[in-house]
């Protein structure tokens, strides 16, 4: 009996060890134990600590509970009733005494950051602006400095703070980006959030919906392309170019009649549904078909993911609100043809 | 009946709603369920007071009250309590008699009360076209009012039960606790009203 | 008085399904909770289960997502409010009456109540699942993702009604032990010499009395939202989707205490017990009980430090929070040291108090990482605070539940638990919920939010997806070998010995088991703390009467109860689909109407109204009938 929880003392950390092994720390584009940024530095140095005052704690109390297993065990024939202690008021001082200590030492490192990372940004003039609108199932990014809005896929300048404003259209979302920092939640209109995140390195980061905001809410992704100053630039000013329509007039009509009611390309459309502006150089279609561009492990050609988005979205996302492509009179050839329209729709930065 | 009433009488102790671990328990139940209530009308007043401001292009709380119908409804609830303290001092005389009558004096008063707020919703939802979808002021109005007046109803008929009883059984130590603890439910809806007055009509007519 | 009422009444008693019913007597009403806490308790862990066969390969299709968050909603719904609550409550049914030393509940009649309308509230949520879809929208039910607009079906108006009937149930049942405990202990014992269960369930009770009406309020407001067109959560109209967390959280943080301090209470009886040692400290466990539970009053927001309350009201909430760890800590340490220097017997019952102890620690250590805001902005709604509560929920309280049941399963029913199964029992649920909920913390760590259908590959969440799904698994067979036993034990013949354990402490091992319906015949005198073993240790067979033998009042038992909770049921359901669009005609009528529901008001209030009008004089059970009794 006692052998048997011995061994599984012995195996739980092992067991530990065993589920770190597998994961290491897990991808640089989505961990929060690989952060690629200021903010999440700080949040990472602030669970470190805390985890290393309770592992502190857990080895006393593991340490004190294997002592008195093992040695207060009742044994064969042991029938004296053992003192009956009421307790100890210097050993219960101590145990009250070093947990406030603790938690003092926690204390004033998060009391600190909150306020860090609580500080808006907003109106700082260094910042980069970004208004951020949560929509079943997919992100709305708005530059108000240059007025550029575009969805999915945020682009930011590296090292740069960037400020969000959040909020959102419809049921409550939150904005996460483990390898930037924290999340805060979308709210409603009234009680709109800020956030500010910097990113150090170049790199596309993996962002998701923290938030149960209905059938979809797993595939509520996006992604954080931080890319140099100049690229930003030229990343702006490429978003900037008038739009290009299907090159078929008729097919552009129906296009613009039926798609860009909701969504928009340059500057045409609506805000509706999500921008498709160079949506042929993103990294996703709707943030969870991968592109090859991104090089993933089961990506595919932009324009066949277009093609399985387009001839079912409810299938891809289910309760997503676009209406289908077929239902609005796209003939599969029709759909064919807007998904190699959009997917060599690229933007050139 | 009334002879029996007047044997148990006989034996009654000055507070007969204590007299057995039941009514003790009674009473003693009935304060923790207060305390409870307290919290739910909390809740109420705290959503109310988050909403007030709120009225979605509907009237506003200046607009809609008129104090001085809320005022005698004020009055006519404190003095219903006034009326319920008089009705457990007759019990502890062991007076049924006018024990029964003020507990109808208080029944009545509360029906006068209940009567002003129909009659106040009414003008509300008829004339002003103020009801629960209005706004979110509205929906907190209806509900901390509403659930303030669905008490007083229920008061109203459960004194009225009781009124009933003394009639049938008189007073022992059964039904005096169940007098008791109806009246100290009497007096919280009495003080809820209080607090409503305050913070959402005379506020309301102020701010 | 009392008895000069009951005199010259004879009174019905019935016998099968009728008692069952009608019964007013706490330790049936107890073994009612356990059934019905046992059977939802199940449903919850089908759930889980169909959870953890979703979840275990990226991009699963074994439920569809709509169905996944139907089930995460009712999962966490139903182990919470229809699980783990009532099996609170059947341990307190069964023991606190005995541990004080008296014959009944303050209020038999409203425990019965308490009862029937939990469990009428809990079948009526349950329904939900065949009446249309079940809640969708998290078992927190965030508008606006639970308003009409988001969530269309009827799921969360079964949320709303069949809680709030529920609800008032467990309200009942806490100001029923309130009063119970301040008046009806045995002469002698203070409130210092109260058993520690005793004293849990104390301040359980009180917190249930002051966190249960908030979220009454919450529920009313929700349920007028979508059924009424009130506008307290819609934001075109003025409403604010915030309050709505505030209310809900307000409530359900001191739930989440309501929930382990009974925990806490059961393993401070079982490990003095099997450590043949007074609890080592009792007075300084009295005070963190008290400590806990008014913290937990004031750190509602830990759960918001996303919502955006800013940096004052997050610093605050973080400090409250990490504060509540000094009197958990005195309890764990505690424990520890009423062990220390003791006899221990690995009993099944012990094993779970044993294994609550490290267990608990590590769902405690992560609830103060947690408490830092701004390490709970990357924590927050992610795997980690799933593993969080589950450490505490049910490393926590489970253990605790597993191990009072194996303890008191014999004062309860007459009959020991295989302790062979027992231990069984004990190491595959223990290691089946390490290996499903220790791998979540890195889940969470590496990006993985909760409440997810299903999840792209190549995020290293595979494997310890996998791990997860194989430990619920074991977790599952655990469960399964406790029923086995219970099945094979209640075979057995009954009989077992007043202390079964032979070094029984408290009062309740001083009467026979299971107990005579009254009780005690006479009721004892407590001359300490652990007053039975106060009494062997002076070398006396059983407590001292305080009183001599006399006949005992008891109180009839009543079907008024059930008959409330059938009308506040069919109320329920006919406000639910007062709203609905009928395609029969008769259908509208009744329900469109209010019909329904004002037809089940009637029948509630009728009943209450019977139960005014027609005194209930009990019954005596005579000197003559004890004795009999006593040589049978």
């Amino acid at each position: 009996m006692m052998k048997r929880w011995q061994a599984v003392k012995r195996l739980l950390p092992l067991l530990a060890m065993f589920a770190l092994v597998l994961s290491g720390c897990g991808r640089e584009d989505l961990s929060v134990l690989r952060p690629q940024g200021p903010v999440a530095q700080g949040q990472l140095d602030l669970i470190k600590l805390s985890i290393s005052i309770m592992v502190v704690v857990m080895v006393v109390v593991f340490a004190i509970a294997a002592y008195v297993l093992v040695k207060f065990r009742r044994k064969k024939g042991q029938d004296e009733v053992p003192e009956q202690v009421e307790g100890n008021f210097k050993l219960e001082v101590i145990w009250t005494a070093i947990p406030l200590l603790l938690v003092l030492i926690l204390a004033v490192p998060t009391i600190q950051k909150v306020f860090a990372y609580d500080q808006i940004d907003w109106n700082d003039p260094e910042a980069v602006k970004v208004e951020v609108t949560g929509h079943q199932f997919w992100w709305e990014f708005y530059y108000p400095d240059h007025d550029i809005r575009t969805a999915q896929e945020l682009v930011i300048p590296v090292g740069k703070k960037i400020a969000f404003q959040l909020k959102t259209n419809d049921v409550l979302h939150s904005f996460w980006v483990p390898s930037l920092g924290g999340k805060r939640d979308t709210n409603t209109e009234g009680t709109v959030n800020y956030l500010t995140l910097i990113a150090d390195n170049e790199n596309t980061y993996i962002g998701k919906c923290a938030e149960l905001c209905g059938a979809s809410h797993a595939y509520m992704e996006f992604r954080v392309k931080a890319v140099d100053d100049a690229t930003f630039d030229a990343w702006v000013n490429a978003f900037k170019q008038p739009a290009v329509l299907p090159a078929d007039t008729e097919l552009a009509e129906k296009f613009r009649t039926n798609c860009l009611s909701c969504h928009a390309v340059g500057d045409q459309g609506g805000p509706i549904g999500p921008s498709l502006t160079g949506i042929g150089s993103r990294e996703t279609i709707a943030s969870i078909l991968l592109n090859d561009i991104s090089g993933a492990e089961g990506s595919k050609p932009v324009k066949d993911n277009l093609v399985e988005w387009l001839m079912d979205p409810q299938a891809v996302k289910p309760g997503n609100t676009m209406p289908d492509p077929k239902d609005l009179g796209f003939s599969d050839e029709e759909i064919e043809q807007i998904a190699e329209y959009l997917a060599n729709y690229k933007l050139d930065y | 009946m009334t002879s029996h009433a007047e044997h148990v009488n006989g034996e009654l102790p000055h507070e007969p709603e204590k007299a057995t671990l039941e009514g003790r328990n009674k009473v003693l139940g009935f304060w923790l369920f207060l305390g409870g209530e307290a919290v739910l009308f909390g809740t109420l007043f705290a959503t109310f007071l988050a909403l007030r401001n709120q009225n979605n292009e509907g009237p506003t709380a200046g607009e809609l009250f008129s104090l001085p119908i809320t005022a005698v409804a004020t009055l006519i609830l404190l003095v219903s309590s006034l009326t319920s303290v008089f009705a457990i001092q007759a019990m502890h005389r062991h007076n049924v008699k006018s024990l029964i009558n003020w507990l109808i004096v208080t029944v009545g008063l509360g029906l006068a009360f209940l009567g002003l707020e129909i009659y106040e919703f009414y003008e509300y939802i008829v004339h002003e076209s103020f009801d629960m979808k209005t706004s979110a002021f509205s929906s907190a109005f209806y509900t901390l009012v509403g659930f303030h007046g669905a008490h007083v109803a229920f008061g109203v008929v459960w004194i009225g039960i009781l009124i009933g009883q003394l009639y049938r059984k008189g007073l022992n130590v059964v039904t005096a606790p169940k007098v008791y603890v109806s009246a100290m439910y009497w007096h919280f809806i009495d003080v809820v009203w209080v607090f409503i007055f305050s913070v959402v009509y005379l506020l309301g007519k102020v701010a | 008085m009392a008895h000069a009422h009951a005199h010259g009444h004879s009174v019905k008693r019935y016998t099968g399904l009728m008692d069952w019913i009608t019964t007013v007597d706490h330790k049936k009403i107890g073994i009612l909770y356990l059934l019905a806490g046992a059977f939802f308790f199940g449903i919850g862990g089908i759930e889980a289960i169909l959870i953890r066969i979703q979840l275990i390969k990226p991009m699963n299709d074994f439920v569809s997502a709509q169905v996944f968050n139907e089930l995460i909603t009712m999962h966490g719904t139903t182990m919470i409010f229809l699980g783990v609550m009532p099996i609170i409550f059947a341990l307190m049914n069964a023991i606190i009456p005995l541990q004080i030393g008296a014959r009944d509940v303050a209020f038999p009649f409203l425990n019965s109540l308490g009862f029937w309308t939990f469990l009428f509230g809990g079948l009526l949520l349950n329904l939900s699942w065949i009446m249309g879809g079940a809640p969708d929208a998290g078992w927190t039910a965030y508008t606006p993702l639970s308003s009409t607009e988001y969530s269309t079906t009827r799921g969360v108006d079964f949320y709303t009604i069949g809680l709030q009937i529920a609800g008032l149930g467990t309200l009942i049942g806490g100001i029923n032990f309130l009063v119970t405990i301040i008046t009806m202990r045995a002469p002698g014992m203070s409130f210092m010499r109260m058993p520690m269960f005793t004293w849990t369930a104390f301040i359980t009770s009180a917190m249930i009395l002051f966190a249960f009406p908030a979220i009454t309020v919450g529920l009313v407001l929700l349920s007028f939202d979508r059924l009424l067109g009130a506008n307290f959560f819609d934001v075109a109209s003025g409403g604010n989707p915030v309050l709505w967390q505030h209310i809900f959280w307000i409530f359900g943080h001191p739930e989440v205490y309501i929930l382990i301090l009974p925990a806490f209470g059961i393993i401070s009886e079982v490990i003095p017990t099997f450590s043949r040692k007074r609890l080592f400290g009792y007075s300084s466990m009295v005070f963190a009980t008290i400590l806990i539970a008014f913290l937990g009053f004031m750190v509602w927001a830990h759960h918001m430090f996303t919502t955006g309350l800013g940096p004052v009201a997050n610093a605050l909430f973080s400090i409250a929070t990490m504060l509540i760890a000094v009197p958990t800590g005195i309890k764990i340490f505690n424990w520890l040291f009423t062990m220390w220097g003791g006899q221990i017997r690995f009993t099944s019952a012990n094993l779970f108090a044993i294994g609550f102890v490290p267990t608990f620690v590590m769902g405690g250590v992560t609830g103060v990482m947690l408490a830092s805001a701004p390490a709970d902005f990357q924590f927050h709604d992610t795997y980690f605070v799933v593993a969080h509560f589950h450490y505490v929920i049910v490393g926590g309280l489970v253990f605790g539940l597993f191990s009072g049941l194996h303890y008191w399963w014999p004062k309860m029913f007459g009959r020991i638990l295989d302790e062979r199964l027992g231990k069984w029992t004990f190491w595959t649920f223990a290691i089946g919920f390490h290996l499903t909920f220790f791998v979540q913390h890195f889940l969470g760590l590496l990006g993985m939010q909760r409440r997810i259908v299903s999840y792209l590959p190549n995020q290293h969440f595979d494997t310890l997806n996998l791990i997860s799904t194989i430990g619920a698994f074991l977790m599952g067979v655990g469960v399964i070998l406790f029923l086995v036993n219970v099945v094979l034990t209640t075979k057995k013949p009954a009989g077992v010995a007043n202390d079964p354990w032979e070094d029984g402490r408290t009062l309740e091992w001083s009467i026979p088991s299971p107990p005579p319906e009254y009780n005690f015949k006479q009721i004892p005198l407590v001359r300490g703390i652990d007053a039975f073993w106060k009494e062997k240790m002076a070398g006396n067979k059983g407590m001292t009467p305080a009183e001599p033998v006399g006949p005992i009042h008891m109180p009839s038992p009543s079907i008024l109860p059930f008959v409330m909770s059938v009308g506040l049921f069919i109320a329920g359901l006919g406000f639910m689909f007062s709203t609905e669009d009928f395609s029969n005609a008769f259908m509208s009528l009744i329900f469109n109407k209010y019909i329904v529901m004002i037809v089940g008001l009637v029948i509630t209030f009728a009943a209450m109204v019977a139960r005014s009008l027609y005194d209930d004089h009990g019954y005596h059970i005579e000197v003559e009938e004890l004795e009999e009794e006593g040589k049978a």
